[in-house]
């Protein structure tokens, strides 16, 4: 199984939890994130504030070879961090409409601890760090979702510690 | 030498490309001296806020070097997942 995958296609959460710890007695602790496509109007602020407009759909656009090696690179990092057995990491590509799936991350580990960080340190990593862009389609048309400074205030807490 | 150039996202659709392949004179360059190059084509390069760059797909700062052969990829700060 590979670590990272970038693809259109849906996964089954269930099956990809259950491959984390499959045929391995030594792993105590999973962890997973599991990200949706949220049909809020919080992204889309010209709206309006009484607007009831919301998401109709995402679009997700990507850089093909370096998007799986940005990827690669993080789970690397991780594994210097913590003690981890195997690592998932999941993000789709294209169009995709409220509610579904958009990113999945998930680590095994023999203890909750490093299972639990590794998989923090991961999203926020691949928020900051892997060449994703969302654009979000809108009744008022579509529009590119800007950065946020939170994301990058998440991945910054996690330089110059060890876990 | 000879670049190819690729723009992501919100900058691609400003510039209206996706990727061009641009022949400049040999020598070597930096991406800082890129951008600055390029964004008298492409207003956008110049006025994109935080915009990054990547030499060979590895995330880059503007010193970065640059030569004959390379593949060097502008885009806005990432948003994905």
């Amino acid at each position: 199984m590979s670590e990272v995958s970038v693809q259109q296609a849906d996964f089954d959460v269930g099956s990809e939890i259950a491959a984390l710890s499959a045929d391995d007695p030594e792993a105590g602790a999973v962890a997973s994130f599991v990200g949706l496509v949220r049909a809020d109007k919080l992204c889309a602020p010209e709206v309006g504030a009484g607007g009831t407009a919301q998401v109709a759909a995402m679009t997700l656009e990507y850089y093909p070879g370096m998007t799986e090696a940005a990827l690669a690179e993080i789970v690397a990092q991780a594994k210097a961090r913590w003690q981890l057995k195997r690592v998932r990491v999941i993000h789709r590509v294209g169009r995709l409409l409220p509610s579904e799936h958009i990113v999945f991350v998930g680590v095994s580990s023999s203890h909750r601890h490093d299972a639990f960080a590794a998989c923090e340190f991961i999203m926020d990593y691949l928020k900051t760090r892997a060449p994703f862009w969302k654009k979000e389609e809108t009744p008022a048309g579509s529009r590119w979702v800007d950065a946020r400074e939170s994301d990058d205030r998440a991945a910054a807490r996690w330089e110059g510690k060890e876990t | 030498m000879t670049l190819k150039v690729l723009y992501f996202a919100s900058l691609s659709e400003a510039i209206g490309l996706a990727a061009e392949t641009i022949d400049l004179p040999p020598g070597g360059t930096t991406v800082g001296a890129l951008r600055q190059t390029l964004g008298a084509r492409h207003p956008a390069l110049l006025t994109t806020k935080n915009l990054r760059a990547a030499v060979n797909r590895q995330m880059c700062g503007w010193e970065a070097p640059v030569e004959d052969g390379d593949e060097v990829a502008f885009f806005p700060p990432v948003t994905g997942g």
